[in-house]
């Protein structure tokens, strides 16, 4: 049996990167892997921003492609939720301020995660005027106006729930705001790569959520600090 | 004060976890309209007379009649509303909702229940506050305060279509107010149906109300469940009274501020800039 002198080893090493007396925070198991797509996915259609001067211009070389089903070489799936959704969860961390940005008519980033009750901060970078309507339901549903040059908006959502974000003068603008009750969460990147770190030996249940294709789980045990990899598949519908 | 005997204790407890147990449609919820008290098990009564047939038995708004109307009912399980006096993302007064069910929705199918009783119309709202478990865990807002009105003035008007110009408000009210700017098509309300950005020029009243002090809390509270935002945060009360002005003038209708923009515009119209989008001539 040799685990158990590597196990020994690798939180030897984490106890001394950290510095003496800490355990570092990315101690633990990691649930790493990758979210990717079957079938034919909708294609990303470039947006027609000619309603909008202002942003028509900015994306005059390349136009934006909708983002609701983003997808990158080798099948991958971005902008998917990968989020611990049973076991231990630990204790959300509320204190960091989230910025989301509305830049060239676009919600950036296109999913924003959060914690219930943690300091939001949302900026007009335009020079155009927005008005954010997140769609909430469980939490208060509200509708602001946001013109040129204006400060940031603060807000915050109490309670865990995916909220739909959208901008009414210019309907292509949408985005999410995910507020999860988990600190165990990852947002999938353009190669569909994600990776939970710092997760307590225990067992759990990841769910994978994808804003058109919905939800998949899967039940991952994790002893020690030892990585687990997991794929998720998402069987993609033209429309 | 006498310390609790253990039964004293033992009801409290009781009577707590009760109240945890969370909402349940019938348990006994309140409205306060001034003076009056309404009622929601008299308000079941007015409701599953009057409301059901549209807003529907569970209040989701999905009432035999439903699916005739355009706009549709409002499904009062979100607790979402347009005309408040209280800000954006918070619940209504209740005087809010008695104003709103007393006026009724123009341009809609929600007639004025004028013909109800005050009490009447006091215990309906205490009901439709039944379905939605938020009038348990949230406060209403507290209304704006709005500043007496100061008086119309050419320069308040001009001030005001500044305002109308630099909020972009004609995007969707269109440069001349007629709701036809360039997100009007595309607008929808919170269920993704369509909905129309009001037209300045039909001159008919507005959802919240007919007067000044209306028109200011619509954009000032904006109405929530719709793509009319609040610009509390963008507008400070003075200038907001300006807007108010301008935006008479764009109605036909004799107002006081009507007056003073005609008789301006009769030797000064060359002078103004067109609204709209930046360096586009109307």
């Amino acid at each position: 049996m040799r685990t158990p002198y590597i196990a020994l080893l690798a939180t030897a090493t984490l106890a001394l990167t950290a510095g003496a007396g800490r355990v570092a925070p990315s101690a633990g198991g990691t649930i790493s892997g990758k979210v990717t797509y079957t079938g034919t996915p909708p294609k990303m259609k470039p947006i027609d921003m000619a309603k909008e001067p202002f942003c028509a211009r900015l994306h005059a070389a390349a136009p934006v492609l909708t983002e609701n089903v983003a997808t990158g070489p080798g099948n991958a799936l971005r902008w998917v939720l990968v989020y611990v959704s049973a076991g231990e969860q630990g204790a959300a961390s509320t204190t960091e301020t989230v910025r989301l940005d509305q830049k060239g008519c676009q919600y950036i980033p296109h999913v924003l995660v959060l914690q219930p009750n943690q300091p939001l901060d949302i900026y007009n970078d335009d020079s155009t005027s927005h008005n954010i309507h997140p769609l909430a339901k469980v939490n208060p549903e509200w509708n602001k106006s946001q013109p040129i040059g204006a400060p940031p908006i603060h807000a915050k959502w109490e309670k865990p729930e995916f909220i739909p974000v959208k901008c009414n003068v210019h309907p292509w603008m949408h985005g999410w705001h995910l507020v999860l009750a988990t600190p165990h969460y990852a947002v999938s990147g353009e190669d569909g790569a994600f990776s939970l770190q710092g997760l307590p030996p225990g067992k759990y249940t990841v769910t994978a959520w994808q804003e058109q294709f919905g939800t998949q789980t899967q039940d991952v045990t994790i002893s020690g600090n030892e990585t687990k990899t997991i794929t998720f598949v998402f069987k993609a519908t033209p429309y | 004060m006498r310390p609790k005997t253990p039964v004293a204790a033992w009801v409290s407890g009781v009577v707590i976890l009760l109240s945890a147990v969370g909402p349940r449609p019938g348990v006994a919820q309140e409205s306060h309209i001034g003076n009056l008290t309404g009622h929601a098990a008299a308000g079941k009564k007015v409701y599953r007379r009057y409301c059901i047939l549209c807003h529907g038995a569970e209040g989701d708004g999905t009432g035999e009649n439903a699916m005739w109307i355009d706009p549709k009912p409002r499904d009062f399980t979100l607790a979402v509303f347009k005309c408040r006096s209280t800000p954006s993302g918070t619940l209504p007064t209740d005087e809010d909702l008695f104003n709103a069910m007393t006026r009724g929705f123009v341009t809609t199918n929600m007639p004025a229940w004028l013909p109800l009783t005050h009490q009447n119309r006091a215990d309906a709202i205490a009901y439709i506050k039944t379905f939605s478990p938020k009038w348990r865990t949230l406060k209403p807002g507290t209304p704006i305060t709005i500043p007496s009105e100061p008086s119309a003035t050419i320069a308040s008007i001009l001030h005001g279509r500044e305002l109308f110009q630099k909020m972009e408000c004609w995007k969707c009210h269109g440069p001349a107010g007629h709701g036809d700017g360039p997100s009007a098509k595309t607008l929808t309300d919170n269920k993704e149906n369509p909905i129309p950005p009001y037209n300045f020029s039909t001159g008919s009243r507005f959802k919240c109300g007919v007067t000044n002090q209306d028109l200011y809390r619509i954009f000032m509270t904006g109405l929530d469940g719709t793509p009319m935002p609040s610009f509390a945060d963008d507008i400070r009360p003075a200038d907001a009274w300006d807007l108010v002005h301008f935006l008479r003038t764009l109605q036909p209708l004799e107002t006081p501020e009507a007056a003073i923009w005609k008789s301006w515009l009769a030797s000064h119209a060359q002078e103004l800039k067109p609204i709209g989008p930046p360096g586009t001539a109307q």
